[in-house]
Formats: structure tokens, sequence, C-alpha cells
């Protein structure tokens, strides 16, 4: 090699050189700002700005700016927001409103390469995977899960000469703690309920998916578009939930304003509520609690799991999609789960992370109840939470017959979702 | 230009704003809802078509629309007369005392002036079943049975009339004493001095000459219960006019179908129908009002 061919090559090199610093200080220099929306939950939005900061340093070049609306407007402003063109790049919604926001065609399939069947049957538990994919694509993907599970007043337990930390284990049970707890004025009023009956909290997730399916019924065919319900066992199970309230009058809807209240008050002994209440339930003081995994019936044990979940809007594209995906990821990384758990309460959507939390009190029955949870592939949620609500009200303000109304209510629900299909 | 005619010029320029304001924020939309409730426009479509009358087809086979206009028909129908009918006794009662008119007067006035919203949440609460509820807590101790009230598909929607029938009591009284003040003492003390009794001069004085102000707030009165909304909204659990509908207004329904299904088009249609309705009964009222008013 002569010295000039040498120095060619040399020059070739340093141009080389020139030419790939000045490509990576440029995209360096090039800062790409995505949008994330959640809705205003404390805790959420205080460790969501510490966990971009955390994003945004392993990851230079990228900023993210959260933004956050009122839990009330949150769904009317997202349906608003998204097709005016003025939506978030990442957004977080109940899964319950994915297929509606699918359909709509207003959230962006995750891209296989990055989010394959693996990947979900890795690291998350079944239902998530299930609740996340329309005809065979992927469009979210979620930080912590949610389920229920039964918790009880220790101070009205010992005072009704139960053990306070004995909890009962089957509905039986329930039945028999809930009819001993429950306390009445003089003129016969409930004035402490034994078991809170909020259909329109989480009781209709209870009827569901749990005590349907614990009386032997399957409420809906696999892929949830055909309403199972209303045969021999539904009716038995929603009779079951319904003589509470007017049988054994243990409760009823909206006693002392709702189920929530009422256990926070320690005027209810006994309520069906989900993980998302366990800081609610720390901040008031003097209040002894105790949590514990759904009673099981006949054996079957069952739960119904929830969640909120990341998607990317349609229209993100190029550096913006890039970055969103990294973002995605990292929400989803079980390092955040375990901060998500530490500070908002809510269970790791990875299966991986339960082990440690198996001797946690409070923890350990709602991630049992992931083991055998079923998250209900709404397409209408409102609607469909509604028909429930008003057939347990039918029964109890109308005093109609429980099977002629499950009946009518399946009838109603299957309306909702042949409707949505049907479109 | 003459001096007049500048006059009505200038009258012209500042009442030509009002009439700007008046097209760009409530003509203009009013007709763009009444383009948009012939299509399928929903936020969760990205576009949309002309589909005739299918929406008013389709609301008017919903049994939850004939229910809220039945409920919004309730109230207007109970609500409107027994204001008046109240207002007016009160405010005759009023205008014959000596002293206290001005505190008698304000504490009618407070329901009216207090926030809605403030109103609905109070009157929820003293509504509650016990061991919470003010009022079945006074029931009790009469020794009379605790009432269901919001919790009760009978009971829920008297027990939201009642209040605002209460706020609106204070808006009607002080109207109404305003047009007993208009009306000159020399007239009823010419009557007294030709010997008509107290009953005379109420019956073939005062009521007659408060007639306009009746038939002004009867159609006020009207409009008000036939659009009723935030007290059904805070009054009923999760704002769902609940129990079973039972308090469900039309303008409820608007709002739920408009955003919390998203489905505005049918939420443009169901305005539609209760536009027209107030329309009518205001237009029934003028009708019916005119040929008294005017004697």
């Amino acid at each position: 090699m002569s010295f000039k061919e040498v120095r060619m090559k040399n020059k070739r090199k340093f141009l080389f050189f020139l030419m790939v610093s000045v490509l990576i200080l440029a995209s360096g220099a090039q800062t790409v700002t995505i949008t994330y929306w959640q809705y205003y939950y404390e805790s959420k939005v205080k460790l969501m700005d510490e966990l971009i900061k955390k994003f945004e340093s392993a990851n230079p070049g990228i900023k993210v700016e959260q933004v956050t609306f009122p839990y009330e407007s949150y769904n009317q402003k997202v349906a608003a927001s998204i097709p005016a063109g003025e939506g978030p790049d990442v957004i977080n919604l109940f899964y319950g409103w994915l297929p509606t926001y699918v359909k709509a065609g207003y959230l962006a399939e995750l891209p296989k390469s990055e989010f394959s069947k693996d990947y979900f049957s890795k690291n998350f538990y079944p239902f998530v995977a299930e609740s996340v994919q329309f005809d065979g694509k992927y469009y979210s993907v979620p930080t912590a899960v949610r389920t229920l599970a039964l918790f009880w007043n220790k101070k009205l337990f010992k005072e009704a000469g139960y053990d306070p930390n004995i909890p009962p284990k089957t509905l039986d049970e329930v039945e028999a703690y809930a009819k001993k707890l429950s306390k009445y004025d003089a003129r016969g009023n409930l004035i402490q309920a034994g078991l809170a009956m909020q259909p329109n909290g989480q009781g209709h997730n209870w009827i569901r998916e749990v005590l349907f399916r614990q009386f032997g019924n399957t409420p809906y065919s696999p892929d949830y578009r055909k309403v199972l319900y209303a045969d021999e066992n539904g009716i038995a199970a929603f009779k079951w939930y319904t003589d509470r309230i007017t049988k054994d009058k243990v409760g009823y809807p909206n006693f002392a304003t709702d189920d929530v209240t009422a256990f926070k008050a320690g005027k209810a002994a006994m309520n069906i509520d989900g993980s998302f209440r366990i800081a609610t339930l720390n901040a008031v003081k003097d209040l002894d609690w105790g949590v514990a995994e759904l009673p099981s019936h006949k054996g079957i044990k069952s739960n119904y799991a929830s969640f909120w979940t990341n998607s990317i809007v349609v229209g993100t594209s190029g550096k913006k999609l890039d970055a969103s995906i990294k973002f995605l990821k990292f929400l989803a990384s079980p390092e955040v789960q375990e901060i998500w758990l530490d500070k908002v309460g809510e269970l790791p959507a990875s299966p991986s992370l339960s082990d440690k939390y198996k001797n946690d009190p409070v923890i350990s029955p709602f991630l049992k109840g992931l083991e055998y949870a079923h998250a209900s592939a709404f397409v209408d949620e409102a609607g469909q939470r509604n028909v429930l609500v008003d057939a347990v009200d039918e029964v109890v303000l109308k005093k109609a017959d429980p099977a002629i109304v499950l009946k009518n209510a399946a009838i109603k629900e299957q309306a909702l979702i042949d409707d949505f299909w049907k479109k | 230009m003459t001096l007049s005619a500048k006059r009505s010029l200038t009258a012209y320029t500042f009442l030509a704003l009002p009439l700007i304001f008046f097209i760009c924020v409530r003509l203009g939309p009013m007709l763009y809802m009444l383009a948009m409730s012939f299509t399928d426009w929903s936020l969760l479509r990205r576009t949309y078509k002309f589909i005739g009358l299918e929406n008013y087809r389709k609301i008017f086979n919903d049994p939850v629309f004939l229910q809220a206009l039945g409920n919004t028909f309730r109230y207007a129908v109970f609500g409107a007369p027994v204001v008046i009918i109240l207002s007016l006794a009160i405010s005759l009662l009023l205008d014959s005392i000596p002293k206290g008119k001005g505190l008698f007067r304000l504490i009618y006035v407070m329901p009216y002036i207090t926030p809605v919203v403030a109103v609905s949440w109070v009157w929820r609460w003293m509504y509650q079943p016990p061991p919470l509820g003010v009022i079945n807590e006074l029931l009790g101790w009469l020794g009379l049975p605790a009432g269901e009230f919001l919790n009760s598909p009978k009971q829920a929607l008297p027990s939201i009339l009642v209040v605002n029938i209460w706020v609106e009591l204070g808006y009607c009284t002080t109207i109404f004493l305003a047009g007993l003040q208009t009306i000159p003492k020399e007239i009823s003390e010419a009557a007294r001095i030709d010997g008509a009794n107290g009953r005379q001069i109420l019956m073939r004085i005062t009521l007659p000459l408060l007639i306009p102000i009746t038939f002004f707030l009867m159609v006020m009165e009207g409009i008000q219960f036939l659009r009723i909304f935030t007290q059904v909204y805070n009054m009923s659990t999760q704002a769902m006019g609940g129990p079973l509908n039972s308090t469900k207004s039309a303008a409820l329904y608007i709002y739920q179908k408009a955003f919390t299904y998203f489905e505005m088009a049918e939420a443009a249609s169901a305005s539609m129908v209760l536009f027209i309705i107030i329309m009518l009964v205001t237009l029934l009222q003028m009708r019916f009002f005119d040929k008294r008013v005017n004697y």
C-alpha cells in the first residue's frame, strides 16, 4: 500500500467518522416530545411524573408531557379530542372502553415486532392478552391490574362476637355472618349493614363474573358475544344476591350513600370491593379492617379482574411512534409495575412479581384472586353495567320476580352486544 | 338626518350587538343541530352521512326516551302550577303584613340565589334513609314510618319536584310582590269605600290586575320545569336519573346520549323534540292568556 493510498484511506475513514458523528449529533439535538393522557388520581399523577423523569434520563432525546383530566369527564374528553386530531400520542384507557375506541379506529395496532404473542404470554396474566386483542391484533398494554376481595371491619366483627381475624370463607358463611352483623333501630330500619349491597359499585361485577360462575353458570360465550346467564343456575345466583337485600335485609343499594362511604364510616361490616380501595381505606383513621379472598361457593372460586391500560393513538408516526413504543414498554416493565404497586396499590400485571407479595396480608388476597379471575369483555361498559344495576333495582324496588327480571336483563344486554357488533 | 332618526339609529346599533351574539351562539348552533339530527353523527365515527328521520324513529322507539318525556311532563304539569299558586298566596300574605316584609322576602328568595347544585346535594342528604337523613329522623320522632324518597321509583320524582318548587318559589314570590306593588292603592281604597269586602277586592281587583304577571310566570316556569336537569343530575345516584329511570328528564336523556354514548345525532334529534315541545307549550300559553291579558 503506497503512502498515498494510506492517506486516501485515512481521509475516507475521517470523512466517514465525520458523517456518523454529525448524524448522531443531529439526531441527539432533535428532541421528540410525546404527550401522555390519564385521568386525575393524585397518587397516579405524582408517580407518573417521577416515572417520566426516569424514562427521560434513560432515553435522551425523548420528552414526555403528562396531561390529566378529571375522572368524570375523562371519557368525554378522549372521545371529543381524538377525532379532532387534538388527542395525545399515548393514552391511558379503561380496558372496558377499548372495543369502542378500537372499533372507531382511534387506536393504533401495536407493532408485532415489539409486542408479540410471546411478549404477552411471558409477561402478563392470560386475561390481559385476551382483553387487549381484537381480530388478532394487540392494541394496548397495562402496568397494573385490579381484582376484588372481601373487606371486613374487625371492630364490628368483635362486637358481634366473631373472631376479628377470621373472615367468612364461603357464601353460606357470608350469609350467616351478614345477618348477625346487621343492626336495626326500633322501627326496623337498617342502621348497620352486615354486607354492603351496591350493584353500581363492584356489585354488578361480583354477580357477573363471580356469583353466576359459582352457582354453576357460565355467564357468556367464550367470545362474550352471547349472554348466557339467564338459566336456572344464573337465576339462583342472582336470587342469592337479591335475597340478601329483600329477605335478610343485610344491606341495600345506596345505604349510607354507597358501599365505600358506609364501610369507611363503620356502617357496613363487610363489603366486596377492589384493590384500588386499599389506599382510600388506609387513609381512614381508626378503621381496623382486613381483606380476604372472595368467598367461594360449592368449592368454586372466581374473581373479576379489570385494568387501566396504555395505548398509542392512531396517527402517531415516525419518531413519535418510536418514542411512544419505548414509553409503552417502559410503563409495562416489571420495574415500573413494582413501583406502581408500592405507590398506587394496584397489582402488577405480570405474574412474575406475585411471589414477592405472597405473604403480604393486604396484597396477597387480591393476587390469589388473579389466578382465577375473568375480565369481562365489555362492548358498552356503562350500558352493560346498567343492565344488572337496573335488574337488582327491579327486584328490590318493584318486588319483581328475579327469574323474569334476569331473563329480561339478558335480552337487554344481548341487544347491546348485538348492536355493537352489527354496526 | 333628523334627531329621531339619529336616535333610532343609535338604538339599532346597540341592539345589533346582542342580535349578532344571538345569531352566533344561539341560532347558528340551533340550525346546525337541526341539520345534524338528520345525520348519523357520532363522536366515535370519523365521517357522517345523511340518514333522514332515522334518529327520530330510533328515539321514539326507545322506551327510556318516552319515559323521560313522560317524566318531563310530570315535572312541568305538577311543578309550574303549584309554584304559581303557592307563590301567589305567599306574596299576597307578605303584601298584607305591616312589618318584616324584607326579612320574609329574603327568606323566600334565599333558595333561588343559592347554587342549584348545592341545594340539590343538601336535599339529597336530607332525604337519605335512616340513620343518616334528617327528614327520616324527624319522621321517626313523630312516630311515622321512614320514607324511601329518592330510593323509590314512585317517590323519587315528587321528591325532586318538591326541591325545585321550593327553589322557584323565591323567584315567583319576588315577581308577584313587585306586581302587587304596581297595583295602585287608590283602586282598592275606592272599592273599600264603596263597600267591597276583602274577598271581593282580591277576586275583582287584585287578581285580575296580576294576570299579566301570572302569564309571564306561567311561561317562564313552564320552560323552567320542562328543561329540568341539574336537580335530577345531582339528586339521582351516579347522575343516572334513577332509580329505574323514574326521575330522568328529557334534558338528562339528551346529555347522556351525547356525553356518555357520544351519539351526537341522536342527542340532537332529542333536543329538537324537546325544543318543539317547549315552543308549543309556550305558544299555547300565549294564546290562552292573550285574550285575558288585554281587557
